[in-house]
């Protein structure tokens, strides 16, 4: 029996995103922008979308699978696929997803997309008008604990906690974002500079550890990838990026109720990283391309140090601006402007960016650009990660 | 000066159409924080679950527990982000770890001043918070520094 492994036997070949808009600002329907997000993919793949057999998303996307493939005119669907979870927990997932099908034979040509219209429908960071609430919210929002901020608040706290580490690291996680987003022309936070002063004056969120620049935008928008066998990735007009492992899952009873997660103070990949880097055959110092949903930077932290990038004890160190930007960092960290700065487009924006970077095509092009690992959703339950390789590192 | 740490407003706690948690609810109401227990292999269990995560049994208990904890995470939100805390300020709310039941854990609001520092370690104990005048009327489960 062949190796059960995804590595290297798919290859992403084509990339698209919309213009990104802050929240309600879109022109175009949530709907209508996945479509505009996989047309403009197959077309830098090369590839039809009357070609497309598969979709695969998460986050409960709203934009149907078997509604786009009509939509487009897709010949015969053959995979149609959403990943559990809420959030971006899903986002390395449903490539991965995309990729298993693939690689298996269930299908040839998957888009993993994610399409968000936040002013057509309800936004993350304002909770709902529902007088009551039941399971899990019945026990949390009389209690004022209703945003995803606020969900996820308490495990960065105690994290912070554990290891001693101070509010400074998480300034140079969003200083970094902020600065690589100012030369993206698609980074909605583009002309809106950031620097630690400006940092530490602003707003609470929450105490500890949640200025508003700890927090991720809301944005309209969609991204969508194109994933291919790997024989046939060679072909099109691109370097393929090779998907060389996909870990997804939860630590031991992750989504218990009401806080009960047994590892609560977690992003949750720490049982995940280390399947995926043994698919992979690689290990964290591999990766010269760091990509890490920002929900909020406390996840981003923890996602580091379980991923093996940053060591706790050290992180309150190494976790400064200068470190992490592609101006002579030794981690270029979020080099597109990430979630913070670019856009929330449920980190698929991230994973676009990686396939640029392994292109050699960045707008901050890293010069270590063979292996890029991106981490998707720290915190929510469960979450998903993603190692894609150029062809030399297959 | 209302009763209530929070503003009225806020979603009401609900059971829910699959009862799951309804004998928690009613406990509250009552004076007593119940929370489950396996009649098989007595692990303690919270939140409220159909089966025992350790045993599979589907015979699990409601057992009454002394509102006792520390607190093991806390946060103070200041942003309001429902319309009910508009112009409120900060709160507090914690998670409290109870020893003395498996280390199962409990979300409130720390009663008190909204701005007083908070210690992870802290030792609290359950306050209920009877709202009679809600239709239906409900208790919360509140805590202070012991």
């Amino acid at each position: 029996m062949a190796d059960r492994t995804l590595r290297g036997k798919t290859a992403i070949a084509g990339v698209g995103e919309t213009i990104y808009y802050k929240h309600g600002q879109s022109p175009d329907s949530e709907f209508k922008l996945a479509l505009q997000a996989i047309v403009k993919a197959c077309e830098d793949a090369g590839i039809s979308p009357h070609e497309v057999d598969g979709f695969a998303s998460y986050g409960n996307d709203r934009s149907d699978g078997p509604r786009l493939a009509a939509a487009l005119g897709v010949k015969e669907l053959k995979f149609s696929n959403m990943f559990w979870g809420g959030g971006g927990g899903g986002v390395c997932g449903a490539v991965g997803n995309a990729s298993a099908a693939v690689a298996t034979g269930m299908a040839d040509c998957v888009v993993a997309f994610r399409s968000l219209a936040q002013g057509q429908y309800a936004r993350y960071g304002r909770s709902g008008s529902a007088a009551a609430v039941m399971g899990d919210d019945a026990f949390l929002f009389p209690y004022g604990v209703m945003s995803p901020a606020q969900r996820f608040a308490m495990k960065i706290t105690r994290f912070m906690h554990d290891h001693g580490i101070k509010q400074e690291a998480l300034r140079g996680i969003a200083l970094a974002c902020y600065h690589h987003a100012q030369k993206n022309p698609n980074a909605v936070m583009r002309g809106r500079e950031l620097d630690a002063e400006k940092y530490d004056a602003s707003r609470w969120i929450i105490e500890p550890f949640h200025h508003l620049y700890d927090c991720c935008q809301e944005n309209d928008g969609a991204a969508a990838v194109i994933v291919v066998p790997a024989d046939r990735a060679k072909d099109t007009q691109h370097k393929p990026s090779y998907v060389m492992a996909c870990g997804q899952g939860g630590d031991h009873r992750s989504a218990a109720p009401v806080h009960n997660m047994p590892n609560y103070p977690s992003s949750h990949f720490g049982k995940l990283a280390p399947r995926m880097y043994a698919m992979a055959k690689m290990s964290p110092s591999d990766m010269g391309i760091v990509q890490c949903y920002e929900n909020f930077t406390g996840g981003v932290l923890m996602s580091l140090i379980e991923h093996g990038m940053v060591k706790p004890e050290e992180a309150n160190e190494f976790l400064v601006k200068e470190n992490l930007i592609v101006e002579g960092g030794r981690m270029p960290l979020n080099t597109s402007g990430g979630n913070l700065a670019e856009c929330y487009m449920h980190g698929l924006e991230l994973v676009i960016e990686a396939v640029r970077q392994i292109r050699g095509t960045a707008i901050n092009q890293v010069a270590r650009n063979d292996a890029a690992i991106i981490m998707g959703g720290p915190m929510v339950t469960p979450v998903s990660s993603l190692i894609l390789g150029s062809e030399a590192t297959l | 000066m209302s009763d209530y740490y929070l503003p009225e407003g806020l979603p009401t706690p609900s059971s829910g159409p699959d009862g799951l948690s309804a004998p928690f609810w009613e406990g509250t109401r009552a004076g007593k924080l119940r929370v489950q227990k396996c009649k098989s292999c007595q692990s303690w269990q919270w939140g409220p679950e159909w089966v025992c995560h350790r045993c599979h049994s589907f015979d699990l208990g409601w057992e009454e527990i002394e509102g006792t904890g520390r607190i093991y995470s806390y946060q103070r939100p200041h942003h309001p982000v429902h319309a009910a805390l508009n112009g409120h300020g900060p709160y507090v709310a914690v998670l409290v770890e109870l020893p003395a039941y498996g280390n199962i854990r409990m979300v409130g609001n720390l009663l008190g001043n909204p701005l007083q520092p908070v210690t992870i370690g802290a030792s609290v104990e359950a306050v209920f918070e009877p709202h009679d005048t809600a239709t239906p009327p409900y208790t919360l489960v509140q805590w202070r520094l012991a």
